[in-house]
């Protein structure tokens, strides 16, 4: 051992280089199977990914170069307009569901002494199901005949309710099934994270006569700061890229009330055989979407140093 | 609020109970009214107000859902596109992250900073090009489409996996492998015989990462398997969902979830652990 953590010789000999070729040979050898995923379905379609916004393909004839062609396609279709917007609100939507309720969730599960273990799991389960069926699930429970929820709002003496079937509850809806099969990993951090808070900050702040409400202000809040921050930015991400609601659930109806960008992209693809169109709305959002990669990237990488 | 008054006591017992039915009500309900539903007949189903228990307990809805629907080639190919997608993903990362970790090449750190920076681009953007790639691979012309290797090849380029991997591999002392290597033991005799036992606990996180991922991935498979014959549970049930009896339909999404729910009731700790690895890498 000691010969090996001895300092290396002053002047390279022939035997050390011929190491170092062979150590590499080996490390290369171990990281080949990585470097061909990685090349051919990431490395490589990112690259692809802009040459299809710019280019009209047939898959039969060599693509040609159109310019701007594609992105002037999408910018005519009136789909286009309606798609970006409900993407938008369907992210303030779930942000507003699957951020706030998940944090005040842990908050009071944090505060609770019993059935703990319990909550837990019951808040995750969902998480757990694979989302086809529970999309599914929530279709059965929308019907607007026998539909579980509109039972529910009949019992409590409510009139029914649309849901899928009118443009004023379609894209709610989609929201209130994302945030159920969602909301477990949410509060399942945050919860981590309000466990590692030290105690005594908050024994302090009960001597100093805080209520519940401002100990959550001034010391969870503060002390999840960061967390927080990081899980909007990962749930922006998540949210804007929502595809399986609107396929599974509405189709982006009624009158494109649910169609989001991700969506929209899917149908040039494969509903109407456009991969250049749909190219370039997936470069749309690759850009949006960095921007806020770039934040959570700069935000994690302070906590680090 | 403290829990030694009379007063404290009455306000945290009520909060407790209120949120334990509220749980459940929003969390486990549905999914009692989802097996529950298939047990109804059609009419029971369209009846209202509806029932809160079944009238009769006929489990041969289920059996009817498994023969109707072809469930048994659905989950069979679900286990093989999921298994393969784990073998697979623990081949080439593990190899991955150790030669990162501990073989140290030339240019390493740029293609790890290169494999961390596709967890910046979210994978529907990506999804056209990948698509284009799966159907048509540059170089060799194969054409994936409707074969497993679609599923698995993708699911190894993880570039979270190799992080928390090589994470792992990092923290483990240089001199075990040194005293190893001394002895005349390989590379991969080291990564076998050393790494691997160590790296238990790392390995049973990223296991069930990705055997879950796979199992639950929708659009993927969706693009890539198109043939009937070659759907995994998720897309063969959507995608016959529309000719289904309701209650058929419904029994088949109970025998759906089963799996991924066992899964969790098994592996419950590591499933949290990988939670809370994923969100606080930072």
């Amino acid at each position: 051992m000691a010969t090996l953590t001895a300092k290396p010789p002053a002047r390279r000999s022939p035997g050390v280089a011929r190491r170092a070729v062979g150590r590499n040979l080996t490390a290369y050898g171990f990281l080949c199977g990585a470097l061909i995923c990685f090349a051919f379905f990431s490395w490589y379609p990112m690259v692809r990914e802009f040459l299809l916004s710019f280019q009209q393909t047939n898959f039969v004839d060599p693509p040609t170069w159109v310019g701007f062609d594609n992105f002037r396609t999408v910018f005519a279709d009136s789909a286009f307009r309606a798609a970006w917007l409900n993407t938008a609100a369907f992210t303030g939507l779930a942000l507003l569901c699957g951020y706030v309720v998940p944090f005040v969730a842990a908050i009071v599960l944090n505060e609770l002494r019993h059935a703990k273990a319990y909550l837990r799991f019951v808040v995750y389960l969902p998480v757990m199901l694979p989302p086809a069926v529970g999309v599914l699930l929530f279709k059965w429970f929308y019907d607007p005949g026998a539909g579980l929820f509109n039972q529910v709002l009949g019992f409590a003496g409510l009139p029914a309710l649309g849901w899928l079937d009118s443009t004023d509850t379609a894209l709610i809806s989609l929201v209130i099934v994302s945030t159920w099969m969602n909301m477990g990993t949410g509060t399942l951090i945050y919860l981590a994270a309000l466990q590692s808070i030290p105690g005594e900050l908050y024994e302090s702040a009960e001597l100093d006569g805080a209520g519940l409400f401002r100990r959550v202000w001034h010391v969870t809040v503060p002390q999840t700061k960061l967390i927080l921050l990081v899980m909007l930015l990962l749930q922006v991400v998540a949210t804007m890229q929502v595809f399986i609601e609107p396929y599974l659930l509405t189709g982006g109806g009624p009158e494109n009330a649910t169609v989001t960008v991700a969506y929209l992209m899917y149908q040039y693809a494969f509903n109407f055989g456009d991969f250049g169109a749909g190219g370039a709305l997936g470069l749309m959002l690759m850009l949006v979407l960095m921007v806020f990669s770039a934040v959570y990237l700069r935000v994690s990488r302070d906590n680090q140093s | 609020m403290s829990l030694l008054t009379w007063h404290g006591k009455l306000i945290y017992w009520t909060v407790l109970t209120v949120v334990v039915v509220g749980f459940t009500i929003v969390f486990v309900f549905p999914l009692y009214w989802m097996v529950t539903g298939a047990l109804k007949s059609p009419d029971e189903l369209a009846q209202i107000p509806p029932s809160f228990f079944p009238k009769s307990l006929d489990f041969g809805v289920y059996v009817e859902a498994w023969q109707q629907l072809e469930l048994g080639t659905f989950l069979r190919n679900t286990v093989v596109y999921a298994g393969g997608a784990w073998i697979f993903t623990l081949m080439v990362d593990v190899t991955a992250a150790y030669a990162l970790s501990k073989l140290r090449p030339m240019f390493g750190k740029l293609i790890l900073a290169l494999m961390l920076a596709t967890l910046m681009i979210p994978p529907m953007v990506l999804l056209l090009p990948t698509y284009l790639v799966a159907k048509d691979v540059p170089i060799f012309h194969w054409d994936l489409l409707n074969t497993p290797w679609a599923i698995w090849l993708p699911a190894a380029a993880n570039g979270f996996f190799i992080f928390l991997l090589k994470r792992f591999f990092d923290s483990i002392p240089r001199e075990l492998l040194e005293a190893a290597a001394i002895d005349g033991a390989s590379p991969m005799r080291i990564l076998w015989s050393i790494i691997l036992p160590i790296s238990r606990p790392i390995l049973g996180v990223v296991s069930i990462l990705s055997v879950v991922t796979t199992w639950k991935d929708f659009v993927w498979p969706l693009l890539v398997l198109p043939e009937t014959e070659k759907m995994s549970i998720s897309i063969g049930i959507a995608s016959l969902s529309a000719q289904m009896p309701q209650n058929v339909l419904i029994a088949s999404l109970v025998i759906a979830s089963i799996p991924t729910i066992l899964v969790f009731f098994v592996f419950q700790r590591s499933i949290m652990a990988g939670l809370t690895a994923g969100s606080l890498k930072g």
